[in-house]
């Protein structure tokens, strides 16, 4: 039997979808019409809070243009095409229709954290007006038997209905029991399997939840696996990183509630519109890459004048991700402003084949081939079929690297 | 007869915590049980790994003090490799640091610990005029104006709550101890207390944006670097380290105006538990020592907080912290063996023996037998608390005069005598102490950097030789995390780490009974207490939420291979090689 790691990561090398940008007028116009109706079902829908939005903006000092700015913004984040801004808007509203549970297994707690970073919106918003949040480990009032009391009346009240939020990996070995919680010794994976069962879908949230993460990094000692080796027959949605970006957390629920469905993944289970694009093609120091400007040791005068990173180990040209445009902490900066690659901590197995600093010529590493714009299936293909090339070569050539791309993209 | 208590999970922490505990019939605590369930194996997956890339995936250690573990972790490398970091980067290392500090005490005392003095929904029934009168009572002990205190901020705040309430459902708020006995405030001062709670969400956003200046991001931050820093562009640009002061500034106001008149108020309201010494526990105090002020190599550094040992509550003392004296006992731990060695020398194979029994759908500890997966540190045979109170009483014994002016001024202002520092309020009195003085060191180090750049020093990382110095190695890195002691040892050999150890504050504190049946602070906090309701512990939840529990990085194992580590010895200071 192939456990579902392994499908990952073979599928990880296959061509499949790729991701379009524009999907044409007709699937728009079929798209918005739905949204509108799931919209108007969903105000229907008792509140589980009634809370006029606009109100709570306003009185966060925020007016309805700046509002509708962060909703038009939100809307390209989606992917969507600017006439969704409105319905992005309302479904923001209707957020609160939509229960979560959050729960934490074999973590960190680091996604937990990224979410009380949460600028848009922000974290007492999200709390108390925007999400209808149920029950989360490190924010809950309650603990001991009253907590697994509450955590119980909120899957039974919204049976069928919740999103399942996980943070952590699930350790298998030695039967589970390297993790159990709750008054029962419940372990990690009867509690997952206890919670999913009910969810409308499962949100596996950072790299742990989603791919094994930390502790599923070599040697295993506890047997890790991700949410989806473990659950079964439910719409999956990961959002891996370390941690994950609350923009990503919030555009996930979002979607689910403008379209009643789990937005369009990647071979991955990631969303597409969020990992639709690979760290490079956005990058603020991509022109020096393209210039053939690196940055050879830290502290240099590369590193002084934010020359690219490649050299240093950036993982930038092969993780899928959309940090290089959404940043984090509000935009305050993001690993490679501060001079550090990217360690590709958006893919699966990343502790043991992307987070380390050396040239990538130094590692097992294939140098990328092809240019931008590659979706991660196609950027797969071209991982196994380049050899190591070296950095000196590629350096040559990325100073023609413009060219270079469009030709090989034709050539493949 | 006597009732054996079960809380699992305790929440408003980081990481699988259970504490059981069994209470006698005048509801006295009379045995208390703490026990980690969550193993991840973190330091067999550091083993094998390249010595430069430890820091990442420590850091990883914990997503909370995850700052503290990245920098002791690349400590640990460069004191092995004999490199000392150029003052640029250690300044920022500082502000990092320092950020964290901030950042985690007023997410602790409001998001995780507030909860526990304060009853919500007794803050609806609240005269906002008179809130606005006795917020700026307890604000006015420390001289200042109370934040955010108007009639109309706080008449909103219980409408956004009555709305909230209303609804029935009250989410993560819902099902806890409201209107128990074991809350003391007035009305008013639950309301003060909830607004703070919302006022402080968006604060610790913003001193996380401020760590994420010079990190990349927060948490998990990305610009430390074997030798040095890599945010060279953010070092170089005034913009950048203004923005940083900005933030931190407005946390000072914050903890003025907010968090140390609340502390006041609750330390006042709790003052006779505070004066009985209800939550004291074990009444010895350890500080690894934090913040480099000079640019000599960490280990030699003159510290803002100083390393020390005070035993039983006896200020007139200090020790020496000496680390080789550090030994881990696994009686009671999930782990082969009893033996009571330096992390060095200890054998580490998990043997999980599981709980005792599962009777009407409840599991009960092996609490004569092993009971966490967390084990026993020992520093010279005994048992250690470690956490800001213990750095306030360290920092006292030693006669600092920063720390020194900063707690007596505290304990002038609110009126209160230094006894009660050892207890529950004492813990979360000292963690409000230290967050006023780490801004004010803060914002004097966004200026000693600003200066040192306009002088026209942009160096930001020593280089060194790997192929030389990685070929046999060792060394330490050890700080202070929030919440406590924080050390990282490794051993490399032909540039690839053979041997990694951690050490950290929850391992201290959150630990089981030793080999000679001694408790850990946790436990040893909790015997004696009197609960109200043991069906509604929250004054067991409020002590052990008092030392901020942070469980996954205190959860670990050490390497298999015993007799290559027994011939490993460590110099506690200077001497890095093997």
């Amino acid at each position: 039997m192939i456990d579902s790691q392994e499908m990952v990561k073979k599928v990880f090398t296959q061509n499949s979808a790729r991701i379009d940008t524009n999907k044409g007028d007709a699937y728009y116009n079929s798209l918005f019409e739905k949204a509108k109706s799931r919209l108007s079902a969903l105000r229907k829908q008792p509140a589980l809070k009634d809370i006029d939005l606009m109100e709570v903006v306003e009185s966060e000092g925020v007016n309805r243009r700046d509002f509708m700015k962060w909703a038009s913004a939100t809307t390209a984040t989606l992917m969507l095409p600017p006439m969704f801004t409105p319905l992005v808007a309302e479904a923001t509203e209707l957020m609160n229709r939509v229960p979560v549970v959050w729960i934490e297994l074999q973590d960190c707690a680091g996604n937990s954290e990224a979410i009380l970073r949460s600028a848009t919106p922000t974290v007492d918003d999200l709390l108390f007006d925007v999400l209808s949040l149920e029950y989360h480990h490190t924010l809950q009032a309650a603990s001991g038997h009253q907590a697994e009391h509450q955590l119980e009346d909120a899957i039974h009240t919204f049976k069928g209905k919740y999103l399942l939020f996980v943070e952590g990996a699930i350790p298998k070995a030695m039967n589970g029991q390297y993790g159990t919680i709750g008054p029962g010794g419940e372990t990690f994976e009867e509690n997952l399997n206890r919670l999913s069962k009910d969810a409308a879908a499962v949100v596996a949230v950072g790299t742990c939840a989603t791919f094994g993460g930390i502790p599923a990094a070599a040697p295993n000692p506890t047997g890790a696996v991700g949410v989806m080796d473990i659950v079964k027959g439910k719409p999956i949605v990961n959002i891996p990183a370390c941690p994950a970006n609350p923009a990503n957390m919030v555009g996930v629920v979002l979607h689910y509630v403008l379209t009643g469905q789990v937005p369009e993944l990647d071979s991955l289970l990631r969303p597409k519109f969020a990992f639709g694009y690979r760290i490079h093609d956005n990058c603020e120091r991509r022109a020096h890459f393209d210039a053939g400007e690196y940055v050879e040791e830290w502290g240099d005068e590369g590193a002084k004048n934010n020359w690219c990173l490649y050299k240093m180990g950036c993982k930038g040209p092969m993780t899928f991700n959309n940090c290089s445009i959404i940043r984090y902490n509000e935009g305050a900066n993001w690993p490679i402003g501060v001079g550090r690659g990217c360690i590709g901590c958006s893919e699966p197995d990343f502790w043991d084949k992307y987070a380390y600093e050396r040239p990538m010529a130094d590692a097992n590493i294939k140098a990328p081939t092809g240019g931008v714009e590659k979706t991660v299936d196609e950027f797969g293909l071209g991982l196994l079929t380049a050899t190591s090339i070296g950095i000196g070569v590629h350096a040559v050539a990325s100073a023609v690297a413009g060219k270079r791309t469009v030709h090989s993209e034709d050539e493949e | 007869m006597s009732k054996h208590v079960v809380i699992d999970p305790i929440t408003r922490i980081e990481g699988h915590l259970r504490i059981e505990a069994v209470i006698d019939d005048n509801n006295i605590i009379q045995e208390a049980y703490s026990s980690s369930t969550m193993f991840r194996g973190i330091e067999e997956i550091l083993k094998g790994r390249d010595p430069r890339d430890c820091g990442l995936l420590a850091m990883r250690i914990c997503g909370v003090c995850t700052g503290t573990h990245y920098q002791r972790s690349i400590e640990a490398v460069e004191h092995a490799f004999n490199v000392t970091i150029p003052k640029n980067a250690r300044i920022v290392r500082n502000l990092m640091q320092g950020g964290l500090y901030i950042h985690d005490h007023i997410v602790h005392f409001y998001h995780l610990h507030a909860l526990d003095w304060v009853d919500i929904t007794k803050a609806l029934e609240a005269d906002p005029k008179k809130t606005v009168e006795e917020a700026q009572k307890w604000a006015k002990l420390s001289g200042q104006r109370a934040w955010n205190a108007s009639e109309d901020n706080y008449a909103a705040v219980q409408e956004r709550v009555t709305k909230y309430v209303k609804q029935g459902r009250l989410g993560i708020f819902g099902n806890a101890y409201w209107g128990s006995k074991a809350y003391k405030l007035t009305p008013e001062q639950n309301l003060i207390g909830l607004s703070h709670y919302l006022d402080a969400l968006d604060l610790q956003r913003e001193v996380a944006k401020a760590q994420a200046i010079f990190g990349g991001k927060n948490p998990h931050p990305q610009s430390i670097v074997v030798g040095g820093v890599t945010c060279v562009q953010d070092i170089k640009n005034p913009v950048r380290v203004a923005e940083f002061k900005d933030i931190i500034q407005k946390a000072l106001k914050f903890t003025k105006e907010a968090y140390l008149p609340d502390v006041y108020m609750a330390g006042t309201m709790y003052a006779d538990e505070a004066l009985e010494g209800v939550g004291a526990g074990i009444g010895n105090f350890m500080s690894y020592g934090d913040f480099n002020l000079d640019d000599l190599p960490f280990y030699k550094s003159s510290k803002l907080f100083p390393s020390g040992i005070v035993m039983n509550k006896d200020l007139s003392k200090v020790y020496e912290l000496d680390q080789t004296k550090i030994t881990e006992d696994v009686t009671h731990a999930w782990y082969e063996g009893t033996t009571n060695k330096h992390p060095y020398d200890g054998v580490t194979n998990p043997k999980y023996t599981g709980f005792r029994e599962k009777k009407d759908g409840i599991a009960y500890l092996d609490t004569d037998n092993k009971y966490s997966w967390i084990k026993s540190p020992l520093y010279d045979d005994e048992r250690m608390e470690v956490g800001p109170l213990a750095r306030m009483v360290v920092g006292v014994a030693k006669g600092d005069k920063k720390i020194t002016d900063h707690v007596t001024k505290f304990l002038k202002n609110g009126n209160l005598p230094t006894k009660v520092l050892f207890s529950t309020v004492g813990r979360t009195a000292a963690r409000a102490i230290e967050t006023e003085l780490m801004c004010e060191e803060v914002i004097n180090w966004c200026d000693e950097l600003a200066v040192n750049v306009a002088n026209g020093d942009l160096s930001t990382w020593t280089e060194f030789d790997f192929d030389k110095v990685a070929k046999d190695a060792q060394g330490f890195g050890m700080a202070e995390a929030p919440r406590g002691s924080l050390g990282h040892w490794v051993k490399i050999k032909d540039g690839k780490v053979v041997n990694y150890q951690a050490v950290v504050p929850s391992t201290w504190n959150a630990a089981p009974k030793d080999y000679k049946g001694r408790l850990g602070a946790y436990e040893a906090s909790l015997v004696g207490t009197k609960v109200v309701n043991p069906d509604e512990p929250l004054e067991i939840i409020r002590t052990v939420h008092s030392f901020d529990p942070c469980i996954a990085c205190a959860v670990h194992i050490v390497d298999t291979n015993g007799k290559e580590l027994a011939v490993y010895k460590v110099d506690p200071v200077g001497g890095c090689r093997a």
